[in-house]
C-alpha cells in the first residue's frame, strides 16, 4: 500500500488497469439488440434473445458480465428489419410486363445461425435480395395480370412470404411480411397502349353520351310535336273548311303584313276578275 | 445478475456525501416502477435516508434496509473518513461537476406532449408521462423522449409530379394521398422497428395500391375515395400491429385522384360530351315547351272564333276576308290590270324595290295557296 502511495503513477495505471477490466467485464444490453458472445470466435451464449413471446422489459435485455479479452460480443438486431428489392420485371402468363417492386420485413430469430451464416445484418439482407426477387417473379410469372390487380394478390404474398421464409430461414431469420410496393407498367410501349387504351375508350365514351343526348332531345321533340298535332286536330278538326278559311286569311296576314303591322314592300298586280275586286268592277249592280 | 446489490452498494457508497442536500426531497418520492424486492438497485439509493424514514413497510424491507445500513457503513463511512481531510478545491469541484451531472442526468422535463421511455442499462423500466420525471443519474437509467401526441404526416405522391397507380380495371391512375399518424405505444416505437418512417411509408404504398386494385378507375376518381380512405388506413393499421410497430394511423387523405395527364384530355372529353348531351336535352325540353304552349294558344283562338262563327257563319267569314284584305292591300303598292288577253309590259324592275312581287293572274283568292 505504502509503495503505491508513493509512486502515484505506478497507482493510476493498476487503477486504470482495473477499470478496464471492469468495464470490458459489464454488457449492456439494448432492448434493440441480440448480442451474441463469442469466445475467440467460438460462439458461446445469446443475450437478449428474440423469442415468441416477445415482451418487452423482459429478462432478456440489461446489464450481463462476460469474462474480459476471452470473449467478445456481436451485436445482432433485434428489431424488425427490411430488405427492399431492386425493381423487378415480371412477366405474367398471359405475357404481359409488370415492373414491380416488392420489400420484405424480417426478424433475427437465430443470432447463432445469423452469425455463422452471414456474420451481420446488411449481408443477410444482400443475400435476401436477390433471392427476394427470383421468388417474387416465379410467384407473379404463375399469374395472370389481372390477379396482380385483384385481392388474389394478397394469396400472392402469402406464398412468397412463404417460399422466402424458408430460405431465410437458413440465415436464422424469419420473414415476417412481404409485400408489393409498386406493380406498374413499363415505361414506352406497353404504358403508352394502356393510354390509348383508356383514350379511346373515353372517347367512346364521349361520343355514346352524346349520342344518348341527341337521341333523348329527339325525342323530346317528336313528343312535343305529337302533343301540338293532337292539340291542334282537336281543335280544328271541329271544321276542316272553316279551319282553311281562318288560316289561309292568318297566312295573308302574316304573309303581307307580318306580325308587326308593318307592311313588306310588297308590289301586287291585280286582275279586274279578283274576288276582292268584284264589287268595285260590278258597280254596285245586283 | 447476482452481483447488481453489490454493485448497486458501491455505486451508492459513491454518492454517499452528496446525497445529503437532496436526498430529503426525493425520499418522499420513491421512484415508480421499482418497488419489487428484486429491484433494490435502483430503489436504495434513494430509499434509505435512513433514520428520517419510518419503517413501515413489512419485514422483508426491514432486512433489506438492514444490509443497506450495513453496506452503508461499510462504504460510506470508509469514504466519509478519507474525505474531509483532503479539502482541496479540486475536491469541491469534483463534488460541484458530481453534483451538476447528478442534477441533469436525474430530472428529466417531459412535455405534455411526449413520454419518456426509461431503460435501466438498457432494458425498459417504466414510461414516464409529462411533468418532472426522477430517475437514476446517466449511466444507470437513461431517457429517450418520444413525442406521442403531436399527429405527423407522410405525403406520399404530390399534386406536382405524377405517382400512377393500376387499378383493378387496368387503368391508370394519378394518385397523391397523406397518411396522419402517430405513436401510440412508445416503447414498441423505439425497440420493435428498425425503421420507423420508411416502414410507414412502405405499407402505406403497399395498402394504398392493394386498395385501388379492387376498385375501377371511375369509383377511385369518384365516389369510391373515401371508401379507399377508410380501406387503406384500416390495412395500414393491421399491417403495422404485426410489425408491433406501436404506431396508430390517424388517417388517410386522398388528395388528389385524377386520371394520368396523358390521356386527361380524353377524360375532359366525356364531362364536355355530358355537357353538350345535357344541353341538348335542355333545348329540346324548351321547345316542346315553348310548342305545347303555342299549339295550346292557337287552338284556343281558333276555338273562340269558331265558336262566333258558328252564330253567323257567311256573315263572319265576309268579315274575316274584307278585314284581311283590307289590312293586306293598304299598305302595298297595288296595280290593277285591265286588259284580258293582253300581256302589258310591266317595267317591274323600276317599280318594285327588291322583294318578291305577286302576280296574281287568275281570279280566285289574291294569294292562292301562299300558306307559310
Amino acid at each position: 500500500m505504502n509503495t503505491l502511495l508513493r509512486r502515484p503513477m505506478l497507482a493510476g495505471f493498476i487503477l486504470l488497469a482495473l477499470l478496464i477490466t471492469l468495464l470490458s467485464s459489464v454488457v449492456i444490453v439494448p432492448e434493440t439488440r441480440q448480442a451474441l458472445i463469442v469466445q475467440f470466435g467460438k460462439p458461446d451464449r445469446i443475450l437478449n434473445r428474440t423469442t415468441s413471446g416477445q415482451v418487452i422489459g423482459g429478462d432478456g435485455a440489461g446489464l450481463a458480465f462476460k469474462v474480459p479479452f476471452f470473449e467478445d460480443i456481436v451485436w445482432i438486431d433485434k428489431r424488425v428489419r427490411d430488405v427492399d428489392m431492386e425493381r423487378q420485371m415480371v412477366l405474367s402468363t398471359d405475357q404481359l410486363r409488370l415492373e414491380v417492386d416488392a420489400f420484405a420485413r424480417y426478424r433475427v430469430v437465430d443470432p447463432l445461425r445469423m452469425y455463422i451464416r452471414a456474420r451481420s445484418e446488411e449481408r443477410v439482407s444482400d443475400a435476401l435480395r436477390p433471392i427476394l426477387g427470383s421468388v417474387l417473379r416465379n410467384e407473379l410469372g404463375r399469374r395472370p395480370f389481372a390477379d396482380l390487380l385483384s385481392p388474389e394478390r394478397q394469396g400472392a404474398m402469402d406464398s412468397i412470404r412463404r417460399n422466402l421464409d424458408t430460405i431465410a430461414r437458413q440465415y436464422g431469420v424469419q420473414i415476417i411480411d412481404v409485400r408489393i410496393k409498386r406493380a406498374d407498367l413499363p415505361d414506352g410501349t406497353p404504358l403508352q397502349s394502356a393510354y390509348d387504351r383508356m383514350k379511346t375508350a373515353r372517347e367512346q365514351e364521349a361520343r355514346s353520351i352524346r349520342a344518348t343526348g341527341a337521341r333523348q332531345a329527339q325525342v323530346i321533340r317528336a313528343e312535343a310535336d305529337a302533343q301540338a298535332a293532337s292539340t291542334y286536330a282537336a281543335s280544328f278538326g271541329k271544321d276542316p273548311a272553316f279551319y282553311d278559311f281562318y288560316r289561309a286569311m292568318q297566312a295573308y296576314q302574316r304573309t303581307f303584313v307580318g306580325e308587326d303591322g308593318k307592311a313588306r314592300p310588297t308590289n301586287v298586280i291585280l286582275s279586274p276578275q279578283n274576288d276582292f275586286l268584284r264589287e268595285f268592277t260590278r258597280g254596285g249592280e245586283r | 445478475m447476482n452481483m447488481t446489490p453489490g454493485w448497486a452498494a458501491r455505486a451508492r457508497g459513491l454518492f454517499a456525501d452528496n446525497k445529503g442536500p437532496w436526498g430529503s426531497s426525493t425520499g418522499s418520492t420513491p421512484p415508480p416502477g421499482s418497488g419489487g424486492p428484486d429491484n433494490p438497485g435502483p430503489a436504495s439509493p434513494w430509499g434509505t435516508p435512513g433514520p428520517n424514514r419510518p419503517r413501515g413497510p413489512g419485514a422483508s424491507v426491514t432486512s433489506l434496509d438492514d444490509f443497506l445500513a450495513r453496506g452503508r457503513a461499510r462504504f460510506g463511512g470508509g469514504r466519509g473518513g478519507t474525505t474531509p481531510p483532503s479539502k482541496s478545491m479540486i475536491g469541491w469541484g469534483l463534488l460541484a461537476v458530481v453534483l451538476l451531472w447528478l442534477v441533469f442526468t436525474s430530472f428529466h422535463r417531459i412535455a405534455p406532449e411526449e413520454r419518456g421511455v426509461v431503460t435501466q442499462v438498457g432494458r425498459y423500466s417504466r414510461t414516464l408521462g409529462p411533468g418532472i420525471g426522477f430517475t437514476l443519474p446517466s449511466p444507470l437509467e437513461r431517457v429517450q423522449k418520444v413525442d406521442v401526441e403531436n399527429i405527423r404526416n407522410v405525403d406520399l405522391g404530390s399534386t406536382s409530379t405524377e405517382t400512377l397507380m393500376l387499378t383493378g380495371d387496368q387503368n391508370i391512375i394519378d394518385i397523391a394521398y397523406s397518411v396522419r399518424w402517430n405513436v401510440r405505444d412508445p416503447e414498441l416505437f423505439l425497440f420493435e422497428i428498425q425503421n420507423p418512417e420508411e416502414t410507414i411509408q412502405q405499407v402505406a404504398e403497399s395498402a394504398m395500391r392493394a386498395a385501388l386494385s379492387a376498385v375501377t378507375l371511375d369509383q377511385a376518381i369518384g365516389e369510391g375515395r373515401g371508401q379507399i380512405e377508410n380501406q387503406v388506413q384500416e390495412n395500414m393499421q393491421r399491417i403495422l400491429d404485426s410489425y408491433k410497430s406501436g404506431v396508430l394511423i390517424q388517417g388517410v387523405a386522398v388528395k388528389q385522384a385524377d386520371p394520368p395527364a396523358a390521356v386527361n384530355d380524353a377524360f375532359k372529353a366525356v364531362s364536355a360530351s355530358q355537357q353538350a348531351a345535357q344541353s341538348d336535352i335542355n333545348q329540346a325540353r324548351a321547345y316542346a315547351l315553348q310548342l305545347a304552349q303555342l299549339s295550346q294558344g292557337e287552338a284556343t283562338a281558333f276555338d273562340k272564333v269558331y265558336e262566333q262563327y258558328r252564330l253567323a257563319p257567311e256573315v263572319t267569314r265576309r268579315r274575316m276576308y274584307y278585314e284581311t284584305m283590307e289590312r293586306v292591300l293598304q299598305n302595298v303598292d297595288k296595280t290593277i290590270v285591265e286588259a284580258p288577253g293582253v300581256t302589258p309590259y310591266l317595267p317591274l324592275n323600276q317599280t318594285r324595290p327588291p322583294a318578291a312581287a305577286i302576280a296574281e293572274p287568275g281570279a280566285q283568292a289574291p294569294a292562292a295557296g301562299a300558306g307559310r
